[in-house]
């Protein structure tokens, strides 16, 4: 008799485990149900590409792509010792040093002012975030006319106060600066926006506090926004490099990467050795130098902001 | 808080001055695609007399209308895609508990760490082995699944008590049907705000449709601009201005309908 009820028990506490088990598979199941099209098209337009390129940058292609010749590590042998690719490298790190301060620096200087509880204060905010509804394409052409070398406005102010004319486009020397000048205006819309909404999450009360205290406006932009703003402006900063890095239409539209290399950023020259030269393994090789620079660029975002941005 | 009246002065000065630079690029195209030829040429600032002409010329010598409704189109396929796919993960990542979420939490994480620009060979030849290459599905597929959406959108449905999904269980409903009926209605404010930030982005993407398309049929606006702009003789300033205008009409009022809903959207989804 004892036996039986020990028996039956254990039967019902299988009988429990596979039920739990079952539940737990269809829960499974469901999740990867609601997962699933995203995933894919990770795997897809993401995983697999990466994986590829990273296979391709170790053979020779023919024209249509194929791989022909495995040669290890040559391209990137050949990338890293040929001047054209390591002027590209130079140039984008100097784009990015152009660009990112000067982007950052003027966002929150329009961030702070557009900050303030005024009358008609939202015009303002719509004018200074209008850049981020320009397109690179749009904002191309409309730089491309005040760049233009008799016609534009720039030029034409150098005349007016008796300087000579600068080939903002053409002189080597100047041609990166330009297309930095333009690129700082079409980004600060969008790092604009971001700042403005994390200026006006700071709880009010640390101002007034300070008022009463009778501390000075500079005082407080120094004591109590930036230091509160810091999470935000962190993760502005990282999105500027990124997107320096991987800038390519307005070089496209303005330059085609000259003069003399001077502007051919590194998605230029990928574009550039791959659709245009054919030469799929070495812009497969180049692609490989830009994820890497991305990758460390995000893990220094998630370790070094760690603390501020939470995900879980 | 009051402000002194010589405060505010300062203010508005800043504000006007910075406001006048900024948008000074694009005050200068509206005005040029106003001018005739001949003003451009002589160098004026506002147009002695205001004309079409460069509108009318525009849209006659490119499928300018034809881009715009591929544009449109190619927008609104990627919006749509965002917003079913980023709400479905993040549906999962917040309300079905199952073993191996966190692994595939991280490795949406991940995703954010391989820029497209640096994966364009092999995607290009996926969709030309697809044959999708100057299709509407070729320009917008690659872009329906995006993390940022999901981190945005999960931020939100985070919000939504525990305690309705309980309720739901306990009336035996089914969680495609709570997340059809209760979260998606629930989280509209977030889904419109990622709606118009992928319309925004989609819109003024200029890589992807300049390697998957050869031909006008599907061409976008962006590369369209890119065609004219090449193309016109360098005295048709006005002409391609008027194209310039044309293409960011649709994004600007698009953002200034919805810049304060995007601003703190944006800043959600970003930092918490």
């Amino acid at each position: 008799m004892k036996e039986a009820v020990v028996l039956q028990e254990q039967y019902r506490k299988i009988d429990f485990l596979k039920i739990k088990k079952k539940q737990k598979r269809i829960r499974f199941v469901k999740g990867m149900l609601f997962l699933l099209p995203s995933m894919i098209l990770f795997s897809v337009f993401l995983f697999y590409p990466m994986a590829r390129t990273l296979y391709l940058s170790f053979f020779l292609t023919d024209n249509s792509g194929a791989t022909t010749v495995f040669v290890g590590l040559d391209n990137f042998k050949n990338i890293f010792t040929s001047p054209i690719f390591l002027k590209s490298l130079q140039s984008t790190f100097l784009f990015v040093l152009y660009t990112v301060p000067g982007t950052i620096v003027i966002s929150l200087f329009l961030a702070v002012i557009a900050n303030e509880k005024l009358k008609g204060i939202s015009l303002f905010r719509m004018i200074f975030s209008s850049t981020m509804g320009i397109s690179v394409a749009a904002a191309s052409v409309f730089w491309m006319f005040l760049f233009h070398p008799t016609m534009g406005w720039f030029n034409q102010l150098l005349e007016a106060v008796g300087l000579e004319a600068i080939g903002w486009l053409t002189d080597p020397k100047w041609a990166l600066i330009s297309v930095s000048i333009s690129t700082i205006w079409m980004n600060l819309g969008f790092t604009f926006l971001i700042l403005l909404g994390g200026l006006q999450s700071i709880d009010s009360h640390l101002y007034e506090s300070a008022e009463i205290d009778g501390a000075s406006y500079l005082y407080k932009l120094r004591r109590i926004t930036i230091p509160m703003l810091s999470p935000t402006l962190f993760f502005v900063i990282t999105v500027s490099f990124i997107n320096a890095f991987q800038t390519f239409g307005q070089i496209d539209m303005l330059t085609r990467g000259g003069p003399q290399n001077e502007t051919n950023l590194l998605v230029y020259s990928i574009y550039q050795e791959a659709f245009e030269n054919y030469q799929y393994g070495t812009a497969s090789a180049q692609a490989v130098v830009l994820f890497v620079i991305i990758l460390l660029m995000t893990l220094l975002q998630f370790k070094l902001g760690e603390r501020k941005v939470h995900y879980q | 808080m009051t402000m002194s009246i010589s405060k505010k002065l300062v203010f508005y000065l800043l504000l006007t001055v910075s406001a006048l630079l900024l948008f000074a690029p694009a005050i200068v195209a509206f005005l040029m695609s106003f001018m005739s030829s001949q003003d451009i040429l002589t160098g004026k600032i506002l147009p002695e007399t205001w004309t079409l002409d460069n509108y009318i010329k525009a849209f006659e010598r490119f499928p300018l209308f034809g881009y715009l409704m591929n544009s449109f189109i190619v927008s609104l396929l990627i919006t749509l895609g965002q917003l079913l796919l980023s709400s479905m993960a993040a549906y999962a990542f917040v309300f079905l508990e199952f073993k191996g979420r966190d692994t595939l939490f991280f490795i949406f994480i991940a995703t954010m760490m391989i820029p497209f620009e640096a994966s364009i060979i092999p995607n290009f030849q996926t969709i030309r082995g697809l044959d999708l290459l100057n299709t509407y599905t070729g320009l917008s597929l690659p872009f329906f699944a995006v993390a940022f959406g999901t981190f945005l959108l999960r931020q939100h449905f985070k919000q939504i008590p525990k305690e309705l999904k309980e309720a739901s269980e306990i009336t035996g409903m089914g969680d495609v049907k709570f997340y059809l009926t209760v979260v998606l209605p629930v989280a509209k404010t977030s889904l419109v705000t990622l709606g118009v930030y992928g319309f925004l982005t989609s819109w003024n993407m200029y890589l992807w449709p300049l390697l998957s398309t050869t031909d006008d049929t599907v061409r976008t606006v962006q590369i369209g601009l890119k065609q004219l702009q090449s193309q016109e003789q360098l005295n048709e300033w006005g002409v391609i201005m008027a194209g310039g205008l044309i293409v960011v009409l649709p994004t600007l009022i698009l953002l200034f309908l919805g810049q304060k809903k995007l601003q703190k959207g944006l800043t959600e989804g970003a930092i918490k």
